[in-house]
């Protein structure tokens, strides 16, 4: 048959394409597997990051410090069919606020409780997402972990370093009424406040507004937490120790 | 060796082992012909993923070389560039797919990058220019050949890149295991841009011409 003809030349794309699909399927079908439970595992090692845990055995880590996973909704805890850890966040803030169904991690480490919060929100480019670990009284940062699929390197995509990251700490999401945390523009001073980074004012603002929306569902838990917890926290002796600190460095 | 002489050329005639050896430097890929270029400034801030990048390359190029030279007398001229394109995409498929199931992290710095494998002008420029008209142990030699010179290229770039502008080596703190810091050494951040990367190319090719008089333009 003459290889230049139309005839093979429709018959030859057909079968290789036709052989091509057939083979990227079978790879694809027989890899995903792998491939979901490293997700899984990045998943598990950013929800344990921000609570300051980091190893190798990602899963054995999770199953020992992670000790409940809710459903928040409103405020609320409530049942839902799906479990918490497969809740798909980029779905669950596309709705409203009251209708969102959202995890919410406890974790215990050394008889500290901790609460992780995943968040979800939009950076210049694309999203960006990460967790925000909270103490025991439900409004102090312990840490945030943030990424990103597709902010500028070097300028938005600094989010997902330390340098951006550990200016979260000790931070506050709420005095008397929620307020979340404020990205500045280099005058970061307040406990809201974290400085943003140069050159990356959308991704830093979409930071801002990410933890702003993404915690919403969640504020009557926390401030019902920080209400429960208030009392022990207001410790004279540490204010004392406060203004003793500070008057020695004036 | 054998005792009876194969009526074929040996495998490892000189001139096979010359299409092995040949890219590797008076016919190298980046610092000659100056092509793949733009991956090279990409993937090159750290060792590992230029590691992984040069290893994909070398399979992809290999076996795109060795798949096209097995259909070289099949294929319909009309369609033969979308024949190639075909092969080195799914070819970049399956690389994709392994290194997200078994190198996840290395996979997410690659990112598109991979992908972008498809466009590497070593890969198309092989097969045109190459695996269409030549045996497939010539191919699957030329292919090793041209892989591995890219993926060198890559290696020494991510190297001098690393080493420099993170003082650091795989990811091991070789600077500050040396105790350079304590004496006053700073990382230099400029070898993490990607104009360093240019800039390190044109170092490679500088040594490579004063080594190789047979490159130099006659003016």
């Amino acid at each position: 048959m003459d290889i230049n003809s139309n005839k093979y030349t429709y018959i030859f794309a057909v079968v290789m394409v036709v052989l091509v699909a057939a083979l990227l399927s079978i790879a694809a079908t027989s890899l995903k597997p792998f491939q979901d439970k490293n997700v899984e595992l990045e998943k598990k090692s950013d929800i344990l990051r921000s609570i300051g845990v980091e190893g190798t055995d990602v899963d054995a880590l999770f199953a020992q410090y992670i000790t409940e996973q809710l459903v928040i909704q409103n405020g609320t805890v409530v049942e839902s069919e799906i479990t918490a850890f497969d809740i798909d966040m980029a779905s669950a803030v596309s709705l409203a606020v009251e209708q969102r169904q959202v995890p919410l991690y406890k974790a215990e480490v050394e008889g500290n409780t901790y609460y992780v919060l995943p968040l979800r929100g939009k950076g210049l480019w694309g999203p960006i997402w990460g967790y925000v670990a909270l103490e025991g009284d439900g409004n102090t940062i312990l840490g945030a972990t943030f990424g990103h699929k597709t902010e500028t390197p070097g300028l938005g995509a600094e989010i997902a370093t330390p340098i951006f990251q550990d200016q979260f700490p000790g931070k506050k999401l709420f005095t008397t009424a929620y307020e979340g945390i404020e990205v500045r523009k280099g005058d970061a001073a307040g406990e809201q406040q974290v400085d943003g980074i140069s050159g990356g004012t959308i991704t830093s603002v979409g930071v801002q507004s990410m933890i702003s929306d993404c915690l919403q569902p969640y504020k009557a838990y926390l401030m019902n937490i920080a209400a429960n917890t208030a009392a022990p926290m207001v410790d004279t002796l540490g204010l004392t120790a406060d203004t003793t600190l500070i008057t020695a460095a004036l | 060796m054998s005792t009876e002489k194969p009526a074929k050329e040996a495998l490892f005639s000189k001139k096979n082992r010359s299409l092995l050896t040949d890219p590797l430097n008076a016919n190298n890929p980046i610092t000659v012909q100056v092509l793949g270029i733009c991956s090279a400034l990409a993937i090159t801030v750290k060792l590992k993923p230029a590691i992984v990048m040069g290893l994909s390359v070398l399979v992809v190029t290999t076996m795109a070389n060795l798949i096209t030279s097995l259909m070289r007398n099949m294929i319909p001229n009309r369609i033969r560039i979308i024949v190639q394109l075909v092969v080195v995409a799914a070819l970049v498929i399956l690389v994709d797919q392994v290194l997200k199931a078994f190198v996840y992290d290395v996979s997410k710095q690659l990112s598109v990058f991979v992908g972008l494998i498809i466009t590497n002008c070593i890969i198309m420029g092989r097969i045109e220019a190459f695996s269409l008209g030549n045996t497939p142990w010539k191919s699957v030699l030329d292919g090793l050949g041209n892989g591995a010179a890219y993926g060198g290229i890559l290696i020494i770039v991510a190297f001098f890149r690393e080493l420099l502008g993170n003082g650091t080596l795989m990811d091991y703190p070789v600077v500050e295991w040396m105790g350079l810091y304590d004496l006053g050494y700073k990382n230099n951040g400029m070898m993490l841009l990607p104009p360093m990367a240019l800039i390190v190319v044109a170092l490679i090719i500088w040594v490579q011409r004063a080594k190789t008089p047979s490159l130099i333009e006659k003016d």
